[in-house]
């Protein structure tokens, strides 16, 4: 048995290791390597120009207002996620209305956990596409809808005061399923005689959430801060297909700035590397930093 | 033993671990490429009158086609032509909506396709392969006897401003093969209907608004989301007024060329049709076809377009819907262009690459494209103008294309272009319709309009890695 064992680990670890290495270590340190060029993307003439490009990127203000939003983004979206997923969890688990015996969820369950679910099983190009006609001025679900109560809404997506958060919002859309149903894996995983014993001391259900759900929930949770962190950070996809950064660069992000650089409107690969550069140190420093603050001691049940 | 197998072992992982990036480094590198000198001399034939060009009859060649609005039947008509006349040569067809992501690599390996149709959302930004060196020289072809229509060279049987827009510090690199004006668009049935005139001053077109405005239809609408539709009106108006130095200045990034007066009487006189609320509610949330669209149910009457926008609409179009093009409307009598001057220029660009295995074969093939035979077998396949002075005679063409080609007509030497869209493409595409969407939202006047137009152009005059261009 021991003398097979080696042959079949390199059988199975090598080539993953090999295409990890070709498609996922070598280009990002090629990134860094062009990051220090001048390189415009279509010939193979490239000048070493040192840190150039990050000195250029530091005065940029586009990039800044871009990172801005990143923050913004970075701020807003894992909280508002995780308590709308938290809370839907909840209320699909443990939210029943008493009257029998043990911890039940609200009526209908099944169907809400359905539906909670279906963004993602959505291309995030459709969610875009969709929320584009929601948010149609003229014949979009919202104004449509707004339009009885004698509202004429905003142009939405057209109005720099709206669209990064229409914007914001769709992410929280597309993302909160997910955390539903992650929420929920998790929150079956605890012993259901905890919830019982704090019914009959008489906890309200925002106390059981906040002092019993929570606690035991916490490394779920901080899985899904750094996930969301991370999509914080980016935010492309979304961003172009429904505003493309507009309008005035008010719902710009630094995957865009990069992108825009290097494909769209300029072909400075080199500075868009640096840009690259600089985002790959920012979403890194992010996962550390919400892996150290979210750090607390572990609650164990038996 | 046990042990000292799997230091063996360990050793070999981590050296496999650490040879793996470097071999990916050596053999996927995005910027290695080849060193040829994009010397073609070698793959020359023998120049002859028939074949100006000196193109090896057997030399392969390789076309890319950006599959887009025109589809890609009408290259493969060019491609049977060409092989008509060399039919030892064998040709690659490709088609492509992505042109910069599938060309990029074999641009930087030195091994890029003999002709590209370098066009769509994808295409590589021109002046970043001009500066680069990518390109092929194109004077030749100019210079050379057109393919079937007799006595003329190629460069004469183009329609004005081709040869302009395609070069670059007066070398002719890209050839663009068909013809787009660039004006206001309204549905004559509409416009019959109500028994509105299309305005031809000012004055007539804000009186226009107010009875269209009256009559519960918008006057305007534009595409919100990318509002440099709306600087098209804006600088042609401009240009109409204070003559074709407006449109040089601004391409040769002249000091405060955005701020001259011409620009400023203009940007003016577009204030008010926001200031009077001549704009479809709601139209800056609106994209270009979204915005069309409102535009083709009847809600605007008026709409900044090119000649693409027939075919855009085609499937909303109500029919009898006759959409019809018009030059923006004349400031005043001290206009230095008249009401008929359009902006009128060449469209759907096509390359050679300098590093192109067969530059001569690509030269032929535009000569193709360029014939009469060529030139009118893509109007009809596409329903589009071909860059090839009277292509369109005698070709059936629907209501929209009939009005470019009549408004062509009358514009006649008086028309313009102005083309630093294409020498600076950031310029036109982020910063300028930055601006315009602010501006015709509402939300800044015209002075700052223009400052910032005019902040955008210093910047890329300032920005030290983009190669500058003068016009001519």
């Amino acid at each position: 048995m021991r003398h097979g064992k080696y042959p079949l680990i390199i059988t199975f670890l090598v080539p993953p290791l090999l295409l990890y290495g070709v498609f996922v270590v070598s280009p990002y340190l090629q990134a860094f390597q062009i990051s220090t060029t001048d390189w415009l993307g279509y010939s193979a003439d490239a000048n070493f120009v040192g840190l150039d490009n990050f000195v250029r990127l530091w005065r940029d203000d586009y990039v800044w207002n871009a990172v801005k939003n990143n923050a913004i983004l970075l701020a807003l979206l894992p909280v508002l996620t995780i308590a709308l997923g938290l809370f839907f969890a909840t209320m699909l688990n443990m939210g029943g209305r008493g009257g029998r015996a043990g911890v039940t969820g609200v009526r209908g369950t099944a169907a809400y956990r359905l539906v909670y679910f279906f963004p993602q099983v959505l291309s995030v190009v459709i969610i875009a596409v969709v929320w584009q006609q929601v948010y149609h001025p003229n014949a979009g679900l919202i104004n449509a809808a707004l339009k009885p109560l004698g509202i004429d809404g905003p142009s939405w997506l057209g109005d720099p005061r709206t669209a990064f958060w229409c914007v914001l919002a769709v992410m929280v859309w597309a993302n909160v399923g997910f955390y539903v149903v992650l929420f929920g894996a998790a929150m079956q995983a605890i012993p259901r005689d905890i919830y019982e014993a704090v019914l009959l001391d008489g906890a309200s259900r925002l106390v059981t959430l906040r002092r019993i759900t929570i606690p035991l929930l916490w490394d779920t949770v901080q899985v899904a801060w750094i996930y969301l962190a991370i999509a914080a950070l980016d935010g492309f996809i979304l961003v172009q297909l429904m505003t493309n950064g507009g309008p005035n660069f008010s719902s710009d992000v630094i995957g865009l700035r990069m992108y825009n650089t290097a494909f769209a409107s300029e072909t400075k690969f080199g500075y868009a590397s640096a840009i690259g550069v600089v985002m790959f140190f920012l979403t890194l420093s992010v996962a550390v930093l919400a892996l150290r603050a979210s750090r607390r001691e572990r609650i164990e049940f038996s | 033993m046990n042990s000292t197998r799997r230091d063996i072992l360990r050793r070999g992982v981590v050296a496999g671990v650490m040879a793996t990036p470097a071999a990916g480094l050596l053999s996927s590198c995005a910027m290695g490429g080849g060193d040829d000198s994009g010397d073609d001399t070698a793959s020359r034939g023998e120049k002859t009158a028939e074949n100006p060009f000196g193109v090896k009859a057997d030399a392969p060649l390789d076309v890319v086609i950006f599959n887009g609005g025109y589809g890609e039947e009408y290259a493969k008509a060019h491609e049977a032509m060409y092989s008509e006349k060399y039919p030892n040569a064998k040709i690659t067809h490709s088609a492509t909506q992505e042109i910069s992501k599938t060309l990029q690599p074999r641009f930087v390996d030195g091994s890029p396709p003999d002709v590209v149709n370098n066009s769509g959302a994808g295409q590589i930004d021109p002046g970043g392969l001009v500066s680069q060196g990518a390109l092929a020289d194109l004077g030749e072809l100019l210079d050379a006897p057109s393919l079937d229509i007799p006595g003329k060279k190629v460069r004469d049987t183009l329609l004005p401003g081709v040869v302009d827009v395609g070069s670059y510090d007066g070398k002719f690199l890209v050839l663009n093969i068909s013809y787009t004006a660039y004006g206001i668009w309204y549905s004559t049935k509409l416009f019959a209907d109500r028994g509105w005139a299309y305005p031809k001053t000012w004055d007539d077109h804000i009186a226009l608004c107010r009875t269209i405005k009256a009559a519960g239809i918008a006057p305007w609408t534009y595409a919100g989301k990318h509002p440099r539709y709306m600087s098209w009106p804006v600088i042609s108006t401009a240009i109409k007024l204070g003559g074709l130095d407006v449109a040089k200045n601004i391409d040769n990034l002249e000091p405060n060329a955005w701020k001259s007066d011409a620009m400023k009487t203009s940007a003016d006189a577009w204030h008010q049709i926001v200031k009077d609320q001549f704009i479809l509610p709601g139209t800056p949330g609106l994209d270009h076809v979204q915005s069309q669209t409102e535009w083709c149910r009847g809600k605007a009457a008026l709409i900044s377009c090119g000649s693409w926008i027939e075919n855009e609409q085609k499937a909303v179009t109500p029919a009898g819907f006759d959409m019809a093009i018009a030059p923006t409307p004349s400031l005043g009598a001290s206009d230095k262009l008249p009401f008929e001057a359009i902006r009128g220029t060449a469209g759907e660009p096509f390359i050679v690459p300098a590093k192109a295995k067969n530059v001569a074969g690509g030269l032929e093939y535009f000569r193709t494209v360029l014939s009469m035979r060529g030139a009118k077998d893509f109007t009809q396949k596409v329903s589009a103008l071909s860059a090839v002075s009277g292509a369109a005679d005698g070709v059936a063409l629907p209501p929209g294309l009939t009005s470019v080609v009549k408004a062509l007509d009358a514009s006649g030497t008086s028309g313009f272009n102005w083309v630093y869209n294409n020498y600076y493409r950031k310029l036109e595409r982020e910063l300028v319709d930055a601006a315009c969407g602010e501006f015709f939202s509402g939300r800044i006047g015209p002075t700052e309009f223009l400052d910032l137009c005019q902040k955008g152009a210093d910047m890329i005059a300032q920005d030290s890695s983009l190669k500058k261009y003068k016009r001519a």
